[in-house]
């Protein structure tokens, strides 16, 4: 694979395992959540300041590194308990804009400069580029989609479903939203941290705008193009929004507009995504291999 | 102490401006329990509208004339075609679509009109005065007067008409006003004509105070002004612009005053979080 294609691979990759987390908070328990790059962010910044300032290797960080973001995930998925729906909404989007203000204003976090001079990923004592990177990368979200299907075959899964459906009436059956809201925000923010440690590895400098708002807004693009709460879908947006930009290079001018206007053609035509339960693609490959009648 | 004087009266009519934006926000949010993140999109579009208006015109009251009937249109059209048929999705459809929107729009104003600033030399014609030694130019006392003239007639709308009363028993229970005979769907149209007008109102006035107006204008209102519905209280009227004038002066304040290692846009999103915290309901909201 050539080095340009093999970039676009493993960014792809990357965000393909950031969206799987922002799936299980939107599409599991169904939670808004428009802060997941905040997320993102504090794995990046997590794992770059470790391996700069501290100088952990990538494999004795990770794991604070995944843990971090999830403890701050739990106490910022708080809010989600006390706020509505849309409440919950604003709120996310407070967060990411606060994350990133603090990236950017203190020193600590390298300030408007960002933090540069990441180390490489060593793996038995070999420094990870190219075609290794890109193999970790995809371990990573194979591990991580395992984890996600396993999740929806669980009890909490489960759980999380009948939250997302109908909390009064899931509640009523004994299952507590406090509980399995958190966990999906744990778990949700956990795989953002992961994926924001992979990103800082592969870029090997990173600064605060890597993180802003509109990263988030294209996350959620990712799994509302793919399919809210289905398996598949996030990799699946995530590889669609990250060839598309490739492919109109020449429209390099109009990229935003297109990417804009075909979220809001998606969302206003088809809002369960291409893979969701009621869509074109889904009614095309029925009717091409028929279901059998059960 | 003039210093002082100073910074209230720009903390004030920055708050008015957060007021007038936050004004249709309010209103759509109370009668459809959207996020509308369009909206500043709205108000961009409204300040470009009116430039445009007054380069050709000449005339400033035709530019606002202009500039607002444009924004009514096309919060109508954004109502008809993007909100009223995603209402019985999940709340985060519509707020999707809402980004979408506002989104293409800031690349649609960029693409048209260039990503420069462009200035909006115009004059208000209103009196200066002069309070505790320091003067108040014209522009300043132009934004205090049409915020105040916005909220009354508002007020008046809501409070002493019948299409108020119609207006509200809709934000109240849309079923239930529908049942009573009111044509709800006209209703929701006419919220979105009068707030998307004061959107445009607004995006001339904050063009003309700054004298530029450029495609990303509306960034910094879309997000804030959601901050500034919660602690107002969801669709509270009197709580939103209460809330957009204590921010407004809050900012001038801290900044002028208080070494603050973040940037006052973070500001509103901490006092939010805070109060959400403290009070879900919001500062001015009922439970």
């Amino acid at each position: 694979m050539s080095g340009y294609l093999l970039t676009l691979a493993t960014i792809m990759a990357i965000n393909a395992i950031a969206a799987c987390g922002l799936n299980v908070i939107v599409g599991f328990a169904g939670q808004i959540s428009l802060g997941h790059a905040a997320f993102f962010g504090i794995g990046a910044y997590a794992a770059a300041l470790l391996a700069t300032k501290a100088g952990l290797s990538f494999w004795a960080a990770l794991p604070l590194v995944v843990l971090l973001s999830g403890t701050i995930g739990l106490l910022l998925g708080l809010p989600s308990l006390r706020v509505r729906e849309d409440f919950l909404a604003i709120t996310t989007i407070g967060i990411n804009f606060i994350v990133e203000a603090v990236f950017n204003n203190f020193e600590w976090f390298g300030g408007a400069l960002g933090i540069g001079g990441i180390p490489r990923i060593v793996l038995f004592g070999v420094k990870l580029r190219n075609e290794a990177f890109f193999l970790l990368v995809l371990t990573a979200l194979t591990l991580v989609m395992l984890l996600c299907w396993w999740l929806t075959r669980s009890w909490a899964g489960l759980a999380c479903f009948a939250l997302r459906e109908e909390e009064t009436a899931a509640a009523s059956i004994g299952i507590s939203p406090v509980r399995f809201k958190l966990l999906a925000f744990v778990i949700g923010t956990a795989m953002a941290g992961l994926a924001g440690a992979f990103y800082a590895h592969f870029m090997r400098f990173i600064s605060a705008s890597d993180f802003s708002f509109p990263i988030s807004v294209s996350m959620l693009s990712m799994i509302v193009l793919g399919g809210i709460g289905t398996l598949w879908g996030p990799v699946l947006g995530a590889v669609i929004l990250g060839i598309l930009p490739e492919l109109f290079r020449p429209l390099i001018d109009y990229r935003i507009l297109f990417y804009t206007v075909l979220l809001l053609i998606m969302i206003r035509f088809q809002p369960g995504g291409l893979l969701g339960e009621t869509s074109a693609v889904r009614r095309l490959f029925n009717r091409w291999i028929p279901v059998p009648a059960s | 102490m003039q210093m002082l004087i100073e910074q209230l009266l720009n903390g004030i009519a920055t708050g008015s401006i957060y007021a007038l934006v936050t004004l249709g926000l309010t209103l759509v949010y109370g009668i459809l329990r959207i996020l509308h993140i369009a909206h500043a999109a709205v108000y961009t579009i409204g300040a470009y509208v009116g430039v445009w208006a007054f380069r050709l015109t000449g005339s400033l009251v035709l530019s606002f004339l202009i500039s607002m009937g444009a924004a009514a249109l096309l919060g109508v059209a954004i109502e008809r075609f993007v909100y009223f048929p995603l209402l019985r999705h999940p709340p985060f459809v519509p707020l999707i679509a809402s980004i979408a929107v506002f989104l293409s729009m800031e690349e649609f104003c960029r693409l048209v009109a260039g990503p420069q600033i462009l200035t909006f030399p115009a004059r208000l014609p209103f009196p200066g005065f002069r309070i505790a030694g320091v003067q108040v130019s014209e522009t300043l006392s132009a934004i205090y007067c049409i915020t105040a003239l916005v909220l009354v007639c508002l007020w008046f709308l809501t409070t002493r008409t019948e299409l108020g009363l119609a207006m509200r028993a809709t934000a109240q229970d849309i079923a239930v006003a529908d049942a009573m005979g009111i044509d709800t769907h006209r209703i929701i149209s006419i919220t979105f004509v009068i707030g998307s007008a004061i959107a445009a109102l607004a995006g001339m006035l904050v063009g003309i105070y700054y004298n530029q107006v450029y495609p990303t204008m509306g960034a910094i209102p879309a997000y804030k002004t959601l901050a500034l519905i919660v602690v107002g209280g969801m669709g509270s009227i009197p709580g939103a612009v209460m809330a957009s004038l204590l921010l407004g002066l809050a900012e001038t304040l801290l900044i002028g005053y208080a070494a603050i290692p973040l940037p006052r846009d973070a500001l509103a999103f901490i006092a939010m979080i805070a109060v959400l915290m403290w009070r879900s309901e919001g500062l001015f909201g009922s439970k």
